[in-house]
């Protein structure tokens, strides 16, 4: 048989193949069923629960101080926002006046976890298409950050710093210190890591024009933060629904048109810069007085529906509570920004091949336990 | 736009009390709450896409309640482009079969939440496209995030 009858009687079909629950490039347990043709992506159908915790079941029996606790069980890296979340739904809910100290501490210490989770992102990211260097550039700024967390909230990862009503104490001493030091430090990083890998022609052209999501499908698949504004989208929940210090910060919402994996890229790339600027603003005013307003010992919220957003290093983490008028909530909704950015993956990964959607999943930026929670 | 005035051009769409099937309520919510009659809330949730005032073009959260009395679906929607929030509610007595029209034709985010809610509320959803268990296994037994869902092994409640 010559070459062209073997070609033309070789039979060829579209075939499943697993990639996780335990794939490096997932960053957690997802399982991505994915539907092949050749190297071709026709389907993918992500599989979760491998990880679910039923938080929202568990929070029907808590109080509100231990909701608190649970939430930053969930997307890890936003921590001290999740954390934010639940207590600001809470404060509105009651009512309730914090001090402007605590709004001050609150907004530095989110555009810090925001930082951390960006450079903990970036690291990954180049580790995912293969540039192992910057794994340890990520860690290494990040670990200045987990030692200011350490220092002041008893934590380096789980944070819990917020409570309802304000903070679980005062910052530490040392707190305004090494903040500008880090900024100072992470000033001249930062250009390093542009250096390193945005610069990179073989990086850009493995990510440019590839995982393409339009403006009116980020819309529509429910995306948000750096996800949606690589997009064009303006969706930062900072900007549009003002909460804790925003609003006596001036600050870019960064926004790229082009909507492939390399716009969301500079996206977070840029936010990191604008974060940075957020603590300078803040970092030399932080106002006098108490560092938590007097609650209950036991809170019980009105009977009625509350529902507080805010903005993660993911995107738009919705808190959604019905309250019976009893010390537990009647039914508590955690609208993830992850589980909402997982479902756009299968219109923007058909089409493109098995390691564009490492790509493309590295700037979706999942966290898993926040899709399971 | 307010919700007063939200309230009252939804209102005008149709003014009639008894066939347009809608009930405002407060809630304590800084929302403006509607609740729908199930077979209306296809035709209400289209009309508040495409209408260019209301422009609902963001469905930022969907939730299952139970509610004991009643099953439903709480959605939440949001204009990108005049920045205002509704809260659409639908409810179901009917707690064996309970059964929604899907809205994932007019937002495609609400495939994956709609399976959320039937994994765990066991509330179907019409013309879904792929109406399955979205995290636990197909094989396990009732809903967990209903009011009256026991799991004398895995659930412990003081």
């Amino acid at each position: 048989m010559d070459a062209t009858t073997i070609i033309n009687n070789l039979k060829s079909e579209e075939y499943f193949i697993n990639m996780g629950p335990q794939h490096p490039a997932t960053h957690g347990v997802l399982r991505l069923l994915l539907t092949i043709d050749g190297e071709i992506i026709k389907k993918v159908e992500p599989d979760l629960g491998y990880i679910h915790r039923s938080i929202e079941k568990i929070c029907e029996h808590d109080s509100y101080q231990q909701i608190v606790h649970l939430t930053d069980r969930m997307d890890y890296l936003s921590a001290h926002i999740n954390n934010e979340a639940v207590c600001l739904t809470v404060e509105n809910a009651l009512q309730l006046e914090v001090p402007d100290r605590v709004k001050v501490i609150r907004t530095i210490i989110a555009e810090l976890t925001r930082i951390a989770s960006h450079t903990l992102w970036w690291g990954v990211m180049g580790m995912d298409v293969g540039a192992l260097t910057t794994y340890f550039y990520g860690f290494r700024d990040r670990e200045l950050i987990n030692d200011i967390f350490e220092e002041t909230c008893g934590a380096r990862l789980t944070m819990n710093y917020n409570v309802p009503g304000g903070l679980m104490f005062d910052i530490h001493p040392n707190f305004v210190k090494r903040v500008k030091e880090f900024i100072a430090h992470f000033k001249t990083k930062l250009p390093e890591y542009d250096t390193l890998l945005t610069g990179n022609i073989i990086f850009q052209k493995r990510m440019k024009g590839i995982g393409v999501l339009t403006k009116e499908d980020a819309i529509a698949f429910g995306a948000s933060g750096p996800v949606g504004r690589g997009s064009g989208y303006s969706c930062d929940v900072r900007k549009h629904h003002i909460y804790s210090a925003y609003d006596k910060v001036t600050f870019n919402e960064v926004l790229k048109t082009e909507g492939d994996t390399f716009a969301r890229y500079q996206v977070r790339i840029q936010e990191m810069w604008e974060s940075m600027s957020i603590i300078e603003q803040l970092i030399d005013n932080i106002p006098e007085g108490s560092y938590k307003a007097t609650t209950d010992a036991v809170i019980k919220l009105p009977a009625g529906e509350y529902y507080q957003k805010v903005e993660t290093a993911r995107g738009e983490l919705g808190v959604f509570i019905i309250s019976t008028g009893t010390k537990n909530p009647y039914r508590l909704k955690f609208r993830s920004p992850g589980f909402s950015n997982l479902s756009l993956l299968n219109h923007i990964a058909v089409g493109g091949k098995i390691g564009d959607l490492v790509a493309t999943m590295a700037t979706l930026d999942l966290v898993i336990p926040d899709i399971d929670r | 736009m307010t919700n007063e005035a939200l309230q009252s051009l939804i209102n005008s769409w149709n003014p009639d009390p008894i066939t347009n099937g809608l009930e405002f309520t407060e809630e304590k919510s800084q929302f403006l709450n509607i609740t729908v009659q199930p077979e209306r809330l296809h035709q209400l949730m289209v009309q508040l896409k495409s209408n260019s005032e209301t422009n609902f073009d963001y469905l930022f959260c969907l939730s299952g309640v139970d509610w004991e009395k009643e099953m439903g679906v709480v959605y939440h929607l949001e204009s990108t482009s005049h920045r205002h929030i509704i809260v659409v509610k639908v409810k179901t007595e009917d707690r064996e079969n309970p059964t929604f029209d899907t809205v994932s034709d007019i937002w495609p985010t609400a495939e994956f939440h709609e399976r959320e809610v039937f994994d765990f509320f066991g509330i179907k959803f019409n013309n879904h496209p792929n109406l399955k268990r979205l995290f636990l296994t197909e094989e396990w037994d009732g809903f967990p995030l209903r009011k009256d869902y026991v799991d004398e092994i895995n659930m412990i409640i003081k």
